[in-house]
């Protein structure tokens, strides 16, 4: 049991007579690459705001390490250890590259600094704010933007902004990154490099992964383990071979 | 190391400047070449920097609209003139300024509290609306009172203070303010508010409290508000709640944008300005004249914005842009610049590049950390 990093339990949202998502249970092991696929308006995006905090799920409930963190609000969930990043990118724009991890890194104990201590400029602020900007040049390295860190991210270009949305996320060390169609938009040569990314980040900094796409290159070559959503019910679930090549799934995609 | 040394520099220009400032007034005032009216003036810009740096918080940083800025600084005015016009006698001059002060900011910020709890609900306009209805009541009210508690319509007439020390006063109250905020925007704290003027949503899905940061920036906004509010009220003498009427509000406002919304400096600079401006406004149309005060104050108000922001005037502006001048100079002494990240950190050419190439030359992920760590040192 202990290593189901998120577990959902008939997990649904209903918006009127809408029934947006309905009985979702998922189960995501430790260190885990775990993809979520499922043609336009499946329910992919509104799973993964209730799993934020940004929905309240209507039923159902969901744990991380066995915490049950079920409308709980998105601070706080972030907090718990759930980040995710943006179908349409938001990045703080008028910020630098550095910057943006900064926010990211803002909750991190181990850089705490009260209002206080840093209105009066004590030596705490100087040691965080030192200590920060180390951790956030790391974090930039991971996704390769070191060299941006002082460029104002709005620009960026788009693939390197979806980079910096990972790094921001990356920065509030979650236990689980919900990474929300990070490859859209991008070239092949981009969509690559940023599996590299996604991989090296799930091998090297222990985090489990979740990611919604509709490359399907892109998640065959990814993920341990997918679900498929269609109209807000689970389709298949399963390694991503057996579970893209189910009847119904095939149905749901090209018809018929 | 050695771009630190620059980054301050830049960073405390401004203190240097207002610090220069009080000492040079303070010493033309003691050798007696300043005139009281002169004095009014520079309290009056004092109170005006304060007010313009407090809104810039809360309109440039934290992006919230706020129209009832001199409802914060009318509630300063009051219960800071009450409290001192009570303890004057108990405590002698200068410790009832220093409670007075101390509390006309504690209400300001306890109400910037108040209004800031409907500001984690409501949005740009509305929050605006409210802000606004703030203002017009905390006037209404204190107008509306007895004549013995707070002067109702009279107004409520407040202890004289000497003149040539007040504003030196006022000016390190500046400073502090200056501090304060800058000082807090300058911070961790301070990229958590920015963040959330850039995109809330984002700024709660990275774990930042949305509430406290709004709590903190309205509080600390009013607070100086309400400073300002009690110098104005001994600067004054009197305290008459007309003044307090959303037109000041929206005078407050005007120096936040004129000054470049987010830019703690640009504020400064539009609040001296205008109150600059409006004083000297006057004093030279009197008599027949004066009906124009109004016109030509709005008058030039119109140019200074058209000159800051009309896309026309872009080029002009450039050529005659103090730090493009300083660049040029300094490109003819090309001793003078060395390789200071500060100085690299504006250089646009590498983005410029990359967007040329287009993005798939850069792949990533095969850096080198030695190389780049060795750049940093």
């Amino acid at each position: 049991m202990s290593d189901i990093v998120l577990k959902t339990e008939n997990l649904g949202i209903s918006f009127g007579g809408l029934k947006a998502v309905q009985e979702l249970n998922l189960e995501i092991k430790k260190g885990q690459l775990y993809g979520l696929v499922g043609p336009n308006g499946a329910g992919k995006t509104t799973v993964f705001n209730m799993i934020t905090g940004v929905y309240k799920p209507t039923t159902g409930k969901f744990w991380l390490d066995g915490e049950e963190l079920t409308g709980k609000s998105q601070e706080i969930i972030n907090r718990k250890g759930i980040a995710r990043t943006f179908q349409n990118i938001r990045l703080f724009n008028n910020m630098s590259v550095i910057r943006n991890v900064l926010v990211g890194l803002h909750n991190q104990p181990e850089f705490k600094c009260g209002v206080v201590a840093s209105v009066l400029r004590l030596p705490s602020y100087f040691k965080t704010e030192k200590a920060m900007r180390e951790r956030a040049k790391e974090i930039l390295r991971i996704v390769g933007l070191e060299d941006e860190r002082n460029n104002l991210s709005c620009n960026l270009p788009y693939g390197k902004q979806r980079k910096l949305e990972i790094a921001r996320a990356l920065a509030t060390n979650p236990k689980l990154l919900c990474l929300d169609e990070p490859a859209a938009g991008m070239n092949p040569h981009e969509t690559e490099d940023l599996m590299k990314i996604v991989r090296c980040i799930r091998d090297e900094h222990d985090v489990t992964i979740l990611l919604i796409e509709h490359d399907m290159k892109f998640v065959s070559g990814l993920c341990d383990e997918i679900t498929v959503l269609n109209f807000g019910t689970v389709l298949s679930q399963g390694a991503p071979e057996v579970a893209l090549n189910d009847p119904e799934v095939i149905k749901a995609y090209i018809g018929g | 190391m050695a771009n630190l040394k620059n980054i301050k520099w830049k960073h405390y220009i401004n203190y240097v400047v207002i610090a220069v400032f009080t000492v040079v007034f303070a010493l033309l005032s003691f050798s007696g070449v300043l005139k009281s009216s002169d004095l009014y003036m520079l309290e009056k810009i004092a109170i005006a920097i304060m007010l313009a740096v407090s809104l810039s918080m809360v309109v440039g940083f934290l992006g919230e609209l706020s129209l009832g800025h001199a409802g914060f600084m009318c509630l300063g005015a009051y219960l800071g003139g009450k409290t001192a016009v009570i303890l004057e006698p108990i405590l002698g001059e200068y410790p009832a300024l220093l409670v007075s002060l101390i509390v006309g900011g504690l209400v300001a910020a306890l109400f910037g509290v108040i209004i800031g709890l409907p500001a984690l609900r409501l949005r740009g306009d509305y929050l605006a609306i409210v802000t606004l209805a703030f203002g017009e009541i905390v006037r209404s009210v204190f107008m509306n009172t007895s004549n013995e508690s707070f002067g109702g319509s009279l107004g409520l007439n407040t202890p004289r203070f000497d003149k040539s020390v007040l504003f030196v006063i006022a000016l390190v109250l500046v400073l502090l303010c200056l501090a304060v905020t800058q000082n807090l925007i300058r911070s961790k704290h301070g990229r958590a508010i920015t963040s959330i003027r850039d995109n809330e949503i984002a700024a709660k899905a990275t774990g930042i409290n949305v509430t406290k940061y709004k709590l903190i920036v309205f509080a600390v906004s009013s607070f100086f508000a309400g400073i300002a509010g009690v110098l104005y009220s001994y600067s004054n003498f009197t305290v008459q709640s007309s003044k307090f009427s959303y037109n000041y509000s929206i005078e407050i406002l005007v120096m936040v944008v004129l000054g470049g919304m987010g830019s703690i400096n640009g504020s400064i600079i539009a609040a001296t300005l205008i109150t600059f401006l409006d004083v000297n406004l006057q004093t030279i149309l009197t008599g027949n004249l004066a009906v124009l005060q109004d016109l030509f104050y709005a008058l030039i108000l119109i140019l200074l914005v058209i000159y800051n922001n009309a896309p026309s005037l872009k080029g002009f502006r450039e050529k005659y842009n103090i730090k493009n001048i300083i660049e040029k100079f300094k490109q003819h002494n090309p001793s003078k610049i060395k390789d200071d990240e500060a100085k690299w950190d504006r250089v646009p050419t590498k983005i410029e590049m990359d967007e040329v190439l287009s993005v798939d030359v850069h792949v990533s992920s095969n850096y080198t950390p030695d190389k780049s760590e060795k750049e940093e040192k």
